[in-house]
């Protein structure tokens, strides 16, 4: 249309473009937002104020108890005893190295540390999928670190020995979660490979495996190890106490992990193991590069969700007599020193706090995992 | 106390497995072999054995660990803890896997005899009492007729509860629960008028209320919980240490030699105080000790009345009285056969 740009012949059009005029005052802004989000409808608006109400009743107690009139320094009892104290602060600050260590040597607690050091060293790089040396990273964690970690928690063969009966608090919770993660993880994929296979023994005993495990609660297992296998073993063989546990739990959680992978490999169409045949892969190539990374990344949130029920399982320790977290904080509850109205909610929430960060760290991560190894399956 | 069906099971599964660990014998030697005691503790209870800021275990069931390690070694902080729970306890003694049990253990006839066991002195007169609101003006339970009471349910504490009530022809209403913790908050909030659980549990507990001083716990006692050291039944010289041990604490109270003044009364004349400290015959000698084992003990850990004041007594902040830990002559129970 050339004749636009040079003359206009009907004076009622205009020539130039009306200018963007800024968005009703409705619509922008926080008012713009809230009316969006909060108010949008009568029901809507109805909600939003019962919720608000309910905040205001609950937030600023809460705030008060947490922070405002909590304690935050003192030495014993007396300084959280009183009319309207909240939380005993001040018996956190004072146990916190038990709640961390248990009765580890005060000492000897840098060998903790360092190992803590060693692990995030290995962790965080093999987390973030851009850094190289994925495989020295791996061989690292799974072969170098258990062997350093072990050495240095216990003090064998080189440094003074430390008994696992005085390891307690984070370090036992951390302990038999990362343990019972690393060895289901794997001892669970052989499992629900077995399960699935065609030889009759295999897939029997992989069967009675996972329905035994799976049928009994984890506190008789931990019970079962820790009562009755000293009664049928001679009187001068011992195991562990803390060993015993660790492998219950890691058996324990082996079975449901078989469980959630199976679940992974049935989602698999026939061809895809058509296909691995076809191509004339044996039977573990076929899984290592065809079945297993597909059936995995199925199945993240499965795997995820039983890593963090382990992490919070491993609180049950506590009924033979290992001191995890949750166990110690409880135990300094007795202290006569600190008895006081405020002491248990303290610790509890403490507990509870340290919980929320591994577990929402975990699923973050797994979050994350999941829309990075996301290729388009989604419908 | 209250038996679960865990507990019992264990029980049997104890009983059973007493033919296939037959006690070994000598367990004074496989101590000094090691070279410390190790004492089975509660998982933690106030006053008894608890942990303190620097997770050190503290309490009169860990100085009577501290006493035997000091009889033994002249040092009292030879010992290993094994925090066990109720249901492990006696496996533990029984596995070997501790040498003495230290951890408010009632002393029943079932368990000294069915269990393998050998209780060797009662450390601590526990039993059921009850605490009540000062305000009530309550100074005996026999004037609780028509009181409601908080109990934890399924315990024996409920039906000894029932059985005094009758004897003294009152009555009560009972307000059970199933938790401990739901009692402690029940009885705080005003919903019964008496709490009732061993008196040893009530001054802890008085202690996480709101306002301990306004509660009393009474001086009734209606049931017996004699608690006490356990041994392994079959090695009578690990039996008499322990029970020895004990029994030195109290004559040495009863005697008044003290952790302070135990130095000075080595040169007592008083011929009973001579044979305590070792300055006269071969008692310790008898029982695989040095002569002077029993000042190990007083030096070390300090004479009963010692340990239940540190501990215990008024001056903790628990404050419990004597009462029938009282030495015998001064009314209480606590009575020791005298060293000759």
């Amino acid at each position: 249309m050339p004749g636009i740009e040079n003359a206009n012949p009907f004076a009622y059009v205009s020539t130039e473009t009306i200018p963007q005029s800024p968005p009703p005052t409705a619509e922008k802004g926080v008012a713009g937002w809230l009316k969006k989000n909060l108010f949008a409808t009568p029901r809507d608006t109805v909600l939003t104020i019962i919720v608000a109400l309910i905040l205001l009743w609950l937030v600023p107690p809460m705030l008060n108890w947490l922070f405002f009139d909590a304690v935050w320094t003192g030495d014993g009892r007396e300084a959280c005893l009183g009319e309207h104290v909240g939380a005993c602060w001040a018996f956190v600050e004072a146990k916190f190295g038990q709640f961390m260590y248990g009765r580890y040597p005060v000492e000897l607690r840098w060998r903790v540390d360092l190992t803590g050091i060693l692990l995030i060293a290995g962790l965080v790089p093999i987390a973030i999928p851009s850094v190289p040396y994925k495989r020295e990273n791996a061989l690292y964690l799974l072969v170098i670190f258990p062997v350093v970690a072990f050495m240095l928690l216990t003090g064998w063969p080189f440094l003074e020995p430390v008994e696992t009966t005085r390891w307690g608090g984070l370090l036992v919770t951390l302990v038999v979660a990362i343990v019972g993660i690393v060895v289901s993880f794997p001892l669970g994929i052989l499992l629900a490979l077995g399960r699935r296979s065609n030889l009759p023994i295999v897939k029997t005993m992989s069967i009675i495996f996972i329905e035994f495990w799976r049928g009994v609660p984890l506190i008789t297992v931990l019970f079962m190890s820790s009562v009755m296998l000293p009664l049928f073993l001679p009187a001068d063989v011992s195991f562990d106490k803390l060993l015993r546990a660790l492998i219950g739990v890691a058996l324990f959680s082996s079975a449901y992990m078989a469980e959630v992978i199976r679940g992974g490999l049935q989602a698999i169409p026939k061809g895809q193991y058509e296909a691995a045949n076809a191509m004339a892969l044996t039977f573990w190539q076929g899984m290592r590069l065809i079945i297993l990374p597909q059936a995995l990344k199925l199945v993240i949130p499965g795997i995820v969700n039983t890593f963090i029920g382990l992490f919070k399982d491993t609180s049950l320790v506590l009924i033979i007599g290992i001191f995890d977290l949750l166990g110690i904080v409880q135990q300094n509850f007795t202290d006569t020193n600190w008895i006081s109205p405020a002491t248990p909610a303290t610790g509890l929430v403490f507990a509870a706090f340290v919980y929320f960060i591994f577990c929402f760290g975990m699923s973050r991560y797994s979050a994350f995992m999941e829309q990075r190894l996301d290729t388009g399956h989604k419908r | 106390m209250n038996y679960s069906f865990l507990s019992a099971v264990a029980g049997v599964a104890v009983a059973a497995g007493l033919g296939a660990t037959a006690a070994s014998a000598a367990t004074l030697d496989d101590v000094k072999a090691k070279g410390f005691v190790q004492c089975g503790v509660s998982t933690g209870l106030a006053g008894f054995s608890a942990p303190d800021d620097a997770g050190d275990w503290k309490g009169i069931d860990v100085d009577l660990c501290r006493g035997v390690a000091a009889a033994i070694f002249e040092d009292a902080s030879a010992v290993k803890y094994s925090p066990l729970s109720a249901k492990e306890r006696f496996t533990a003694l029984q596995s070997g896997e501790i040498d003495v049990l230290s951890r408010n253990t009632t002393w029943t006839m079932s368990r000294d005899t069915e269990l393998g066991l050998n209780f060797a002195g009662v450390n601590y007169y526990d039993g059921q009492g009850f605490m009540v609101r000062k305000s009530l003006g309550v100074n005996s339970a026999l004037q609780l007729s028509g009181a409601s009471v908080c109990v934890q349910t399924g315990t024996t504490t409920e039906l000894n509860l029932t059985d005094y009530f009758k004897a003294n022809n009152m009555t009560y209403n009972p307000v059970v629960f199933e938790k401990l913790e739901e009692v402690n908050a029940a009885y705080d909030s005003n919903r019964c008028d008496v709490y009732t659980t061993d008196q040893s549990g009530l001054y802890a507990i008085r202690l996480g209320l709101s306002a301990p001083d306004e509660h009393v716990v009474l001086p009734e006692v209606i049931s017996k919980e004699p608690l006490g050291p356990v041994v392994r039944q079959g090695d009578d010289q690990w039996f008499n240490i322990v029970k020895w041990v004990h029994f030195a604490m109290i004559n040495a109270e009863e005697l008044g030699v003290t952790s302070e003044n135990v130095d000075e009364m080595m040169d007592s004349e008083n011929p009973n105080i001579q044979r305590l400290l070792g300055k006269e015959g071969t008692f310790g000698e008898a029982v695989g000790l040095k002569n002077d084992w029993a000042y190990q003990v007083i030096k070390n850990v300090g004479n009963y009345g010692e340990v239940f004041e540190a501990n215990v007594g008024e001056s903790t902040p628990l404050g419990i009285a004597r009462g029938l830990n009282a030495l015998w002559t001064n009314g209480g129970l606590q009575y020791a056969p005298p060293i000759r």
